[in-house]
């Protein structure tokens, strides 16, 4: 097999700086994500890598920068270190609650919202899913949302979710913030959405048979006649 | 001036002149001569005999045929006493596999699902450019499958793409009946853009989270019906019964190394594809899972593969900045109106030509001395962005493509003014395990769906049709295996094939290169080297 990629210098430039991953200090060259850093620096990665293209949040790492005394989330996959910096994989694993329901049988899917996430209106909005999301989405505001109703915004709000997790641990009244959105979102599109005309129409014509007869004679052509009758000018 | 800005500006001022430029798709026999000379496809020396096995004598690339004849982690003498018997065991836990989970679950089978990762850890997450469905009114289902076919160069299974096409709406007003939010126009209409090689609009869309939104949705639902989900727990061997049929699997929880064995009546295998394989020695869009692993365990017990030597270079990965090298920079650019441009400021191609077309195009002018080199000495052509904003309105990339104004943001680009340079990456693998219209291998009882299956999308697949492959045929296995596990009882657990494949290794005087499924890429840098980065306290 080819020899494995250099993955783990991709980005790498000459400069030498120092981060600390898990409490101890390495020395490695600067312009690398936090994941290349773990492998440059001998880390067997297994949970805490996901898509490595920042759209799962498997990869979620808690990390504080020199001189700054706060605690910061960001996908490693998708973050330089830098000189300084002190991070580790926080492998986004909250053994959370996920309520369980059936989109298609609910009555109300507003008011349901209190009966699967009553802890949703108890928000004291102290803004720590907001400061924890590497996503940059107003948790909160959505969270608010939600309670009063406005599922399209939130839909749109949590369009860039990825589902990391990180609002869950750090919230005082725990909710898990990002799967109340998950709920208010689906039934947006399930339920309080109409479904679309264009779509219905094109399947009441599959399902009443107007393309049969095409089919028939499609799939009854060889390789050849089948070039000949996919030619763009037909 | 630095010749990276000097190019950049060219871009910038060219524009004009650019936009009154037409480029015709290309002619079939133009298209034949350009793919011969550059596509990755095509280059023989990197392709090797494959030497045992259904696909004996054909060939595939260096890295498939190794995979294809490498031994198997299990010894032969395994005590194979299953710790869980189920109706349907289905591996993966991207959107194939979720729907197919879905799907038999809802036809009353036993169900489980096992996944290498995490649940949603895949492929799926990450698609961004859109789903095909024909639903606008100048367009058909035939009309699609003719579009399908000439991006394939007419070597897909007839009878898989009129499957595809056909039952693509139902797939879709399935997704949005489990709350999939794809993007609609002013009437509530869905609304459609145009992908490469597609004469009519038909991609839905979520923004550019098509893939995160459906598998986000999916895993909820997976969840909400209570499906039990083993994660970080791969398959590493097939089992079979004495007469070949496939009657479960041995999975390894990756925490602690423990093998764990599974009886199962149906097998469905939606484990993705092998962009982590970095054929040909190119980067990829992949996630970290993508290792081929259902061609070679579905191999090993004897099923056919097709068109396991054709994989698609995504024109448009990006170059630049270096940490975002391989990562995919969506079609939907172009499919909205972004140009191709070369060092010297000129286009080289329709920008909307098949997949295959467009790579090659890049490479040749890369090739040519006409592409821009980066600072760490990868090559690329510019990908115009910010024509978007200008053709279709001020705001026009923050509202289509944050996801992708996200990831640049980070390197410090704007991509609502700059420009980007793009080279192909490794995407995806057209063919894979051979199935019928049911989903259904060469092998009783294994089922194979999604980007692991192969026959579909001919030698070079339509942008968005993976999306829909996904629910079509996750859907189409999902039932077929439900309904066989009803008709019987559980197989005999065996791993008589891998005895088997042992032998026939031997026989043909083979030594296996390696152990597989591979699992995970070793990224991990060389002992002593990464020793040397203690730093000593
Ligand atoms: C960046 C990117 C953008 C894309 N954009 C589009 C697009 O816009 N439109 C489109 O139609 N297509 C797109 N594609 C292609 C499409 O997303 C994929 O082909 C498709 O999602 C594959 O789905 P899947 O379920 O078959 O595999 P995946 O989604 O990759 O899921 C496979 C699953 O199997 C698991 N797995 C792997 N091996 C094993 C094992 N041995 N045991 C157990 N589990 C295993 C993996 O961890 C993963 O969870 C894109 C692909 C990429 C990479």
């Amino acid at each position: 097999m080819s020899e494995p990629m250099s993955e783990s210098t991709i980005g790498a430039h000459g400069k030498t700086i120092t981060v600390e991953i898990m409490g101890r200090p390495y020395a490695v060259p600067e312009g690398l994500t936090m994941l290349r850093a773990m492998w440059y620096t001998g880390h067997e990665v297994v949970r805490g890598a996901g898509c490595l293209g920042g759209f799962c949040g498997a990869c979620a790492a808690t990390y504080r920068t020199k001189d700054d005394v706060r605690l910061r989330n960001a996908l490693a996959c998708q973050t330089l270190v830098e000189d300084g910096m002190s991070f580790y994989l926080n492998f986004s694993y909250y053994p959370n609650r996920k309520a369980v329901y059936d989109l298609d049988t609910i009555s109300d899917p507003k008011q349901e919202l209190f009966k699967i996430y009553p802890e949703a209106s108890l928000c004291r909005n102290c803004n720590a899913c907001t400061e924890a999301c590497p996503q940059g989405i107003d948790v909160r505001d959505g969270v608010w949302k939600a309670v009063f109703g406005d599922f399209a915004k939130v839909s749109e709000m949590f369009m860039d979710c990825v589902m990391c997790g990180q609002c869950i641990p750090v919230c005082i009244a725990d909710i898990a913030p990002n799967h109340v959105a998950l709920y208010a979102s689906r039934a947006q599109g399930a339920r309080l959405t109409a479904p679309p005309q264009n779509l219905a129409l094109r399947v009441t014509e599959i399902q009443s048979g107007k393309y049969a007869a095409e089919w028939t004679r499609i799939l009854s052509m060889n390789e050849e006649e089948l070039k000949i009758a996919a030619q763009p000018s037909k | 001036m630095d010749p990276i800005e000097e190019s950049k500006s060219q871009v910038l001022k060219g524009r004009d002149e650019r936009r009154k430029l037409t480029i015709p798709i290309q002619t079939p026999t133009d298209k034949d001569r350009l793919v011969h000379a550059y596509h990755p496809d095509y280059k023989k020396d990197e392709y090797h005999p494959i030497r045992l096995g259904p696909n004996a004598g054909e060939r595939t690339v260096r890295e498939v045929a190794e995979l294809l004849e490498s031994d198997s982690s299990i010894s032969a003498d395994l005590d194979l006493t299953p710790q869980y018997c189920v109706d349907v065991l289905v591996v993966g836990g991207g959107g194939a596999g979720a729907t197919a989970a879905l799907t038999a679950k809802s036809q009353g089978a036993n169900v489980l699902l096992v996944t290498k990762l995490r649940m949603g850890d895949s492929n799926t997450v990450m698609a961004q450019g859109g789903m095909q469905v024909a639903i606008t009114a100048d367009d058909s289902p035939v009309t699609h499958f003719y579009d399908t076919l000439r991006g394939g160069h007419h070597k897909n299974d007839p009878n898989l793409l009129k499957v595809l096409v056909d039952e693509g709406p139902m797939a879709a007003q399935w997704l949005i009946g489990l709350g999939v939010l794809f993007d609609r126009d002013e009437s509530g209409n869905l609304k459609t853009k145009k992908g490469g090689g597609s004469t009519k609009p038909r991609l839905l869309t979520c923004s550019d989270y098509t893939g995160l939104e459906i598998m986000r949705v999916l895993k909820d639902e997976v969840l909400n019906r209570q499906i039990p989900i083993l994660e970080f727990s791969p398959v590493v061997e097939l089992l079979t019964d004495p007469d070949g049929r496939c009657t479960g699997a041995v999975l390894k929880n990756i925490d602690n190394g423990q093998l764990i064995v599974v009886e199962a009546k149906s097998v469905i295998l939606a484990t993705g594809g092998s962009g982590r394989l970095h054929i040909e020695g190119f980067p990829t869009s992949n996630h970290y899972g993508a290792t081929g692993d259902a061609l070679v365990l579905a191999y090993r017990v004897g099923a056919k593969l097709a068109h396991a030597d054709t994989f698609q270079y995504h024109p448009t990965g990006s170059v630049f900045p270096e940490q975002l090298a391989g990562a995919l920079v969506t079609e939907g650019i172009r499919s909205d109106g972004g140009h191709l441009v070369n060092l010297n400021g000129k286009r080289f191609v329709n920008e909307l030509d098949t997949r295959d077309v467009v790579a090659a195009a890049i490479i040749r002018e890369c090739a040519q001395g006409r592409g821009v080199k980066t600072p760490a000495g990868r090559v690329g052509v510019w990908l115009d962005v910010p024509m978007i904003d200008l053709l279709l309105g001020e705001g026009s990339i923050t509202k289509r493509f944050p996801a992708m104004v996200r990831q640049f943001e980070r390197y410090g680009i704007d991509i609502r003014k700059e420009p980007v340079l793009i080279y192909p990456t490794l995407h995806y693998q057209n063919g894979g395990v051979a199935i019928d219209v049911h989903g259904q291998s060469q092998v009783e009882g294994l089922f194979v769906a999604g980007e692991a299956s192969g026959g579909l999308h001919g030698r070079n697949r339509l942008m968005g049709n993976s999306l829909l492959d996904l629910i079509v045929f996750g859907k189409r296995a999902g039932t077929a295996a439900a309904k066989r596990a009803k008709s019987g009882p559980a197989g005999k657990l065996t791993l008589s094939h891998v005895t088997r494949f042992r032998k026939e290794l031997e026989k043909n005087g083979i030594k296996p290169t390696r152990v597989a499924p591979i699992i995970l890429p070793d990224y991990v840098r060389h002992e002593e080297i990464a020793h040397a980065a203690t730093v000593k306290q």
